[in-house]
């Protein structure tokens, strides 16, 4: 039982890795616990539902309900979740009453990361020693190549969460690469569960967008249908096939709905890229918007749905050509202290 | 400018001639726009789509006022003038052939959504009657006669009427250019006194009202009504067919934007014009044909979706014109289509590279959504 002036000291010392500023001792942690399920059950009662079943989702439903915002970030609304996901993770205290620190590699400074570069070069040298082994037997290697295409190793962030302690971008360096020097020796198949802890899966972009196949209506013409946003404005257009180019636009022909040459010029965009001006009629709805962004709906809208009466290469060029993407523009917010989104209030000297 | 000797033959283009147009194998594609029949009389539905010619002394002699300011100008251009024959102006001149001219005057109205060539079809009408022989009585807009008028009097034969000398001067000067030797020929039936020291006797020749209306402005507009009143009372005599035509009739039913001295709004019927014109409408005399259009272009406070002549007419001008046989003016047929764009292709008119291209030409047919104003709008600075 040492005195207490050598252990605040060698409580000032200790660092604190990957946490905020305040601590938050584990009684504390256990009471937000207990609070927690309390409140849970104290608001399965409220809404009516049963405490024993009540799971995260409906609680994250319940609060939508009872504490309605409009606020935009995801993160500002209210929020009910368990104690560990709320609180990060701290380093519990690394040393005992008597000062002395439990992990051998205290004095290093960086201890869980000295001790997992440890580690990882143990199951190194253990692959090697098992390789030796099957070279002695003359076994035939075996030769499983690990699917490295759909997967990657942590980000140094994510090794940071880990590890609860600060890595350097050359100590992460180092651990990669040590990573992947013992997944290249061909027997690394006995260390396959130590690697899976730092490789992720990669979820490969197969999100081909499905092309809708031709519907027919009564009289066995052929159509397909479209939708199409251009800043307020909401387009549906039904191309249908065997027509002359005639195109109406909520009843009206398009002559007298576009007065304006330049929005005629945008309807007829698409039907030009793929040659096919006089061949298709157009019905469609539009609503929302101005002028132009009617014109620029309906002409995603015609563009989706022309999509069906063409091969794969031209849909290609069309999304190549932009008829394909939502424009992302829309009208800046006004900030305050300035006049709009970006015109300041006039400069006066005096 | 176009350069007129340029390197297509003239053999292509038969303005009067009547050689037809096969000789050069290279023409053929674009002569199939043209026919040689400048006669509207010989217009069958075989000519239907194509463009035929008038000669300029005919034009400046017979349209003194009537043309659409767009085509005066493509006159100037071209140095020509082609009409094409579409089939509302066929349907009107069938009718006309066959009428029986001892019934009273049928009432042809043409409508039609904004330029669509209503008043080209009218053009095209006058044009046949003028050939034919007839007495052409022609309003080019009677829009004119009811806004943006400057000068108002009070008319000295009737108390509450008002006079507008400007333009009935202005029109009594293009209708002695349209109809000369026909002013020779009838002669007055009654004496008119037009102040304390001129008058008119009975039987001098319709020149002379003409000519006072002209020198004294004041009395224009009682001109007006005085050749109106004669025509129509010896049109039934027999010795002329009298065709009165009226672009824009709308305006004489509508409300004008005049307004007298004391800033109360002027109905039509308080115009000394409006009120012979519409004298001039009623179907009470035979011995001719009145064939009259819409237009909302000048029309004044209708909305610009109004092209039926329910609406645009009122229900005032409806009942005064009814019976009448509607006329619809569509857009360009396909046909019609390829022959105004060979035309232009042709004139030269087309620049744009593209423009020549199967593919420009379908650009043109949706831009313009084969509307006949829009074609020659987008046509303009290709």
């Amino acid at each position: 039982t040492l005195k207490l002036i050598c252990t605040t000291t060698a409580v000032q010392r200790k660092n604190v890795g990957a946490s905020g500023p305040e601590k938050y001792t584990e009684a504390f942690i256990k009471k937000q616990i207990e609070e927690f399920n309390l409140g849970k059950r104290h608001l399965a009662n409220m809404m009516g539902e049963d405490p024993e079943t009540f799971t995260q989702e409906d609680i994250d439903r319940a609060i939508a309900y009872l504490f309605p915002s409009g606020l935009f970030d995801r993160q500002a609304r209210p929020l009910m979740k368990h104690p560990t996901e709320v609180f990060p993770e701290q380093r519990k205290i690394q040393w005992g009453e008597d000062g002395r620190p439990f992990h051998f590699l205290f004095y290093t400074g960086k201890q869980s990361y000295y001790s997992l570069m440890h580690e990882t070069y143990e199951k190194f040298l253990n692959v090697q020693k098992h390789q030796d082994q099957l070279i002695a037997q003359d076994l035939p290697l075996q030769k499983e190549k690990r699917n490295l295409a759909g997967s990657r190793w942590l980000t140094k962030i994510e090794l940071e969460e880990m590890l609860l302690e600060k890595v350097s971008d050359d100590d992460y360096s180092r651990f990669i690469q040590l990573l992947q020097k013992l997944v290249a020796l061909p027997c690394a198949d006995i260390e396959e569960k130590y690697i899976q802890k730092f490789s992720k899966e990669v979820p490969l972009q197969l999100q081909k967008v499905v092309i809708e196949p031709l519907q027919h209506d009564e009289r066995g013409v052929a159509f397909s249908t479209g939708e199409g946003k251009r800043k307020t404005a909401r387009a549906t257009a039904v191309v249908y096939d065997n027509g002359t180019g005639k195109i109406t636009v909520n009843g009206i022909d398009m002559l007298h709905y576009f007065p304006v040459l330049q929005d005629r010029e945008q309807l007829l965009f698409p039907f030009q890229f793929l040659d096919r001006i006089g061949k298709h009629d157009m019905v469609c709805t539009v609503s929302g918007g101005g002028r132009s962004a009617q014109a620029g709906a309906i002409r995603l809208a015609s563009a989706k749905a022309l999509r069906s009466f063409v091969t794969e290469k031209e849909v290609e060029f069309m999304r190549q050509a932009g008829l394909l993407t939502v424009d992302p523009r829309v009208k800046e917010r006004k900030k305050p202290g300035q006049e709009g989104p970006r015109r300041k209030f006039t400069w006066k000297k005096r | 400018q176009l350069d007129r000797g340029c390197a297509l033959p003239t053999a292509a283009r038969a303005g009067l001639s009547s050689v037809s147009s096969q000789d050069v194998p290279a023409e053929k594609p674009r002569a199939i726009f043209h026919t040689s029949e400048s006669d509207p009389a010989k217009h069958t539905e075989q000519h239907e789509g194509r463009l035929y010619n008038i000669p300029l002394e005919e034009v400046k002699a017979v349209f003194p006022h009537g043309l659409p300011h767009r085509f005066q100008q493509q006159i100037q251009t071209f140095n020509e003038a082609r009409v094409m024959v579409r089939k509302p102006a066929l349907e009107i001149l069938a009718y006309l052939k066959g009428s029986n001219f001892a019934h009273p005057a049928v009432r042809y109205v043409i409508y039609g959504e904004r330029g669509t060539g209503k008043t080209m079809t009218l053009c095209h009408v006058v044009h046949y009657c003028s050939r034919q022989g007839w007495l052409v009585l022609h309003v080019p807009d009677a829009h004119l006669w009811v806004k943006n008028c400057k000068e108002l009097f009070q008319s000295s034969y009737n108390k509450d009427r008002l006079d507008q000398p400007l333009q009935a001067s202005v029109w009594l000067k293009n209708f002695k250019t349209s109809n000369e030797r026909f002013l020779e020929e009838i002669k007055t039936q009654k004496k008119y006194i037009w102040g304390k020291r001129e008058s008119t006797e009975e039987g001098r020749p319709l020149r002379e009202v003409v000519e006072q209306g002209l020198a004294r402005v004041r009395s224009a507009s009682d001109a007006v009504g005085v050749v109106l009143r004669e025509l129509k009372q010896q049109s039934h005599r027999g010795s002329f067919r009298l065709l009165v035509a009226v672009d824009g009739v709308n305006a004489l039913w509508g409300r004008t934007t005049l307004s007298k001295e004391d800033k109360s709004p002027v109905s039509p019927e308080e115009l000394t014009l409006v009120h012979n014109l519409r004298k001039m409408l009623m179907n009470d005399w035979n011995g001719g044909a009145i064939v009259t259009t819409l237009s909302q272009t000048g029309s004044l406070f209708k909305p610009s979706s109004a092209y039926t002549p329910q609406q645009l007419l009122g229900k005032e001008g409806f009942d005064a014109l009814d019976p009448f046989v509607p006329i619809p003016v569509p857009n360009y047929s396909p046909r019609e289509f390829e022959s105004c764009y060979g035309y232009y292709l042709e004139r030269k008119w087309l620049q744009h590279e593209k423009a020549h291209t199967e593919d420009g030409k379908a650009e043109l047919q949706f831009l313009s959504g084969s509307n006949p104003r829009q074609l020659d709008r987008l046509a303009g600075p290709l």
